[in-house]
């Protein structure tokens, strides 16, 4: 038997950037091998009110992640008297994600908010900081499930195209949730790792960020 | 925040400087106290420290806790209407060996936070140290408040994770349950690697294949003493049924906003008598 | 004796040859990404009640970490008045119930008489201790017959025990849990189904590779009653149709005509009755 530093603790989240919204949204089920931990447990930092961030992965790594990231963005808040730019943040997630490149954070993170124009943005990571801003994405357990979902659903320009068009979705906030909740009690279906609620964050400049509980599956 | 976690490195070289260290034994863990040990205080420094240079000289390196010695099992704590309850067993078990019978694995922190603990007993009793010394201080600031459990426990969740982190694991789980005086009952578990969560019921271990059915199902924040009380003896005696590593010897712990009771050591009513158990195959002779 | 040698080099090995599964294990060993069998990562379970026995099982049927079946049947009928959970490798399960319970039709076609629990017992035990524990089919096994009810466990390497309750599978400690917790003596049918309900439960809830419904088997000298899907406690707790594409949604980049002549025009149909009656002819 060798000891190993990581774990992984499951749950899947998904982030839409759409025109004048942003939706984050996580499941709240913190396991370990074939038995629950806990079934609310967040895995969703609130950073400010122009950025959250959703890690899945090591539950561990995910605690420190969210310490430091927090401590940065405040120290940003008091040096220059303005809540970080969710462009901003992401830069610095991938920075402090790949300063551990040969011991990483063991996590999957999607950095989501609202950019200076009102639209939403969403960065999408691996565990050492690679990152590109993209129109919606996933991470985590139930990723490869949902995420053919969201392709064929939030109706996004092709990546293809050319002249590049802007990656956000053109569905409308409401249908956006919609297709979050249909993406989550799919995946909370087949994806053993994902169930109990699934909580979900919607930014809006007129509201800020407001908060919605779906319960899932409790199997 | 704790004052030595501050301490500029090269202040805090000898043992003596640090305030934790009482005895010249605990030198050699000097770095354990979360302050960096070489004297180079560069991030990103590379300079082969003595673990390498042994290593490379054909020695062993040194070795780190890669598996238990003696190991405690489950501890339980659950939430009720007036605060929490929490219970272990006393054994301190040597591999399968029913080794030390008397080990108190439940810890009174303060007059509002108790901590529990399974895996490696000895870790356990230096997590107890630096409890001690954290409370040592928490008096010493002489401020009129005194940290809670929820404090408690992000002090140990950082301990845990700052030690995985060394690749040099405190093998424990640990479990604080407590009541604040403004945000009411507090139960809340670490594991060993830093995995932490908060939940109406915790079990470590067995426990939490065994217990947390139990308390899933019936546990209730609004429970009353005796409801929490006879539901913590019914786990405890399944956990004592069915867990090859634990002994009908247990230590019952409350918090209630009047402070922390521990029970002395008693023993549950336990039944292998059932006359269905005596030989269940009797009519089914034939095979073997 | 020196000729004997030789002799001996002639003879086929007796008994079963293990030398796939050695090989299995050393490409493995090499980096071979062996499959994915669905397994019943489960909770299944029994107990014994006064006039009979009660099995329980969940219903999800798993392949890693994805859910393969959400309403799989894991009790397995091996006679009239016997049944069996299984755990483990799906496909082992299955086969290895049906096989025994296939010898157990044609030995009461022999005997004319009623299948004993432990008849199923012992061809359950020496068909797995055979296969060395390579079979991954581990059971709970009841049944009543003319000696009374009887509740027994099969590991997969042969081994048996015969017991009041017995659980297995993933979730087996979760059931236990609520088996230890609320077994009584002589309980009668409902209370037995009741806590064989909630043990199932218990899996359903807590063991991540057991969930969707509860199946139950009821054992008497009377007959059995598989009770199927007795407790569904997992609805879907968001249900929407996703709105259909509209029409143009894939971009028509170019398009071409193309005229297709009628058939009749250019194909003559020559049937010849006789022909296709001789084709079709395999006497």
């Amino acid at each position: 038997m060798s000891w190993s530093p990581y774990d992984l603790n499951g749950g899947t989240c998904i982030a839409i950037g759409g025109e004048g919204y942003c939706i984050v949204a996580a499941s709240t089920r913190l396991s370990t091998g074939f038995s629950i931990l806990t079934a609310d447990k967040s895995m969703i930092l609130p950073v400010n009110s122009k950025c959250l961030i959703a890690s899945a992965g090591f539950d561990g790594d995910r605690s420190q992640l969210h310490k430091v990231l927090t401590f940065r963005s405040e120290n940003y808040e008091h040096f220059h008297k303005k809540p970080m730019s969710c462009p901003a943040m992401a830069q610095m997630l991938g920075n402090t994600l790949y300063y551990k490149r040969f011991f990483p954070y063991y996590t999957f993170n999607l950095c989501a908010g609202l950019d200076d124009q009102g639209l939403g943005c969403v960065y999408t990571y691996d565990a050492i900081g690679s990152h590109e801003r993209v129109g919606y994405s996933c991470q985590g357990s139930g990723k490869d499930l949902v995420q053919p979902v969201l392709d064929n659903q939030l109706k996004a320009p092709s990546i293809l195209e050319l002249p590049p068009k802007v990656a956000v979705t053109s569905l409308s906030k409401d249908e956006a949730i919609e297709t979050v909740k249909i993406a989550f009690s799919a995946a909370s279906e087949r994806d053993i790792y994902t169930g109990d609620a699934v909580e979900i964050f919607v930014m809006t400049p007129e509201h800020g960020v407001q908060k919605e509980i779906l319960p899932l599956r409790r199997d | 925040m704790i004052p030595h976690c501050q301490l500029p490195s090269h202040i805090a070289t000898g043992p003596h400087v640090s305030p934790f260290v009482s005895s010249p034994s605990h030198a050699g863990r000097a770095e354990d106290l979360h302050v960096p040990s070489s004297g180079s205080s560069a991030p990103f420094s590379v300079a082969p420290s003595a673990d390498h240079a042994e290593a490379s000289a054909g020695a062993e390196p040194r070795k780190h806790t890669t598996y238990p010695y003696v190991t405690g099992n489950s501890v339980l704590a659950i939430k009720y209407k007036d605060g929490v309850l929490m219970a272990a067993d006393m054994l301190g078990a040597y591999g399968s060996t029913k080794r030390y019978k008397s080990v108190q694995r439940i810890l009174r922190v303060n007059d509002t936070t108790i901590v529990g603990a399974s895996g490696e007993i000895s870790d356990f009793q230096y997590i107890s140290n630096l409890l001690d010394e954290l409370m040592t201080q928490d008096f010493c600031y002489d401020d009129g408040c005194t940290m809670t459990p929820k404090e408690v426990h992000a002090y140990l969740c950082r301990v845990m994770y700052n030690r995985r982190n060394k690749m040099d694991p405190l093998w424990n789980s640990l479990v604080v349950a407590g009541v604040d005086k403004t945000s009411g009952s507090f139960v809340g578990s670490v594991g060993m690697l830093g995995t932490s969560y908060t939940d109406s019921h915790v079990a470590t271990s067995f426990g939490n294949h065994l217990s947390r059915p139990l308390f899933r199902e019936f546990q209730r924040d609004d429970m009353s003493l005796e409801e929490a009380v006879s539901l913590m003896q019914e786990a405890l005696r399944v956990l004592f049924y069915r867990d090859k590593t634990s002994i009908n010897k247990y230590v019952l712990a409350k918090v209630e906003s009047s402070g922390v009771a521990i029970s002395k050591p008693f023993a549950l009513d336990t039944k292998w008598d059932l006359k269905a158990f005596v030989n269940p195959s009797k009519h089914a002779v034939g095979s073997w | 004796m020196a000729s004997s040698g030789c002799l001996v080099s002639e003879q086929k090995p007796n008994g079963f040859d293990f030398d796939l599964c050695k090989r299995n294990a050393w490409l493995e060993k090499q980096g071979l990404q062996t499959l994915k069998p669905w397994s019943t990562g489960t909770t299944i379970c029994g107990v014994v009640y006064k006039d009979g026995v009660v099995l329980g099982a969940d219903t999800r049927s798993t392949a890693g970490e994805t859910v393969a079946d959400k309403n799989c049947e894991k009790i397995h009928y091996m006679a009239p008045n016997i049944y069996c959970c299984g755990a483990g490798t799906a496909a082992d399960t299955e086969n290895v119930t049906g096989m025994i319970s296939s010898q157990l039709e044609l030995h009461r076609f022999r005997t004319n008489r009623e299948s004993r629990v432990v008849t199923s017992l012992t061809l359950l035990k020496s068909h797995l201790f055979r296969y060395q524990g390579y079979i991954s089919a581990a059971l709970v096994l009841g049944g009543v017959d003319c000696k009374g009810p009887h509740l027994f466990t099969v590991f997969p390497h042969g081994s048996t025990d015969a017991l009041p309750f017995c659980t297995m599978g993933s979730g087996s400690l979760n059931a236990m849990a609520v088996y230890e917790s609320g077994y009584k003596e002589d309980m009668s049918k409902a209370e037995a189904m009741e806590l064989t309900k909630r043990a199932i439960r218990a899996g359903i809830f807590n063991d991540l590779g057991s969930g969707s419904n509860v199946d139950l088997c009821v054992i008497t000298s009377e007959g059995a009653e598989y009770l199927r899907n007795v407790d569904m406690p997992n609805p879907r707790t968001f249900t929407a149709v996703p709105k259909p594409f509209a029409r143009g949604t894939t971009p028509v980049l170019k398009s071409k005509e193309l005229r297709v002549p009628s058939l009749e025009s250019r194909v003559t149909i020559e049937s010849q009755e006789g022909d296709v009656a001789t084709a079709m002819d395999t006497t």
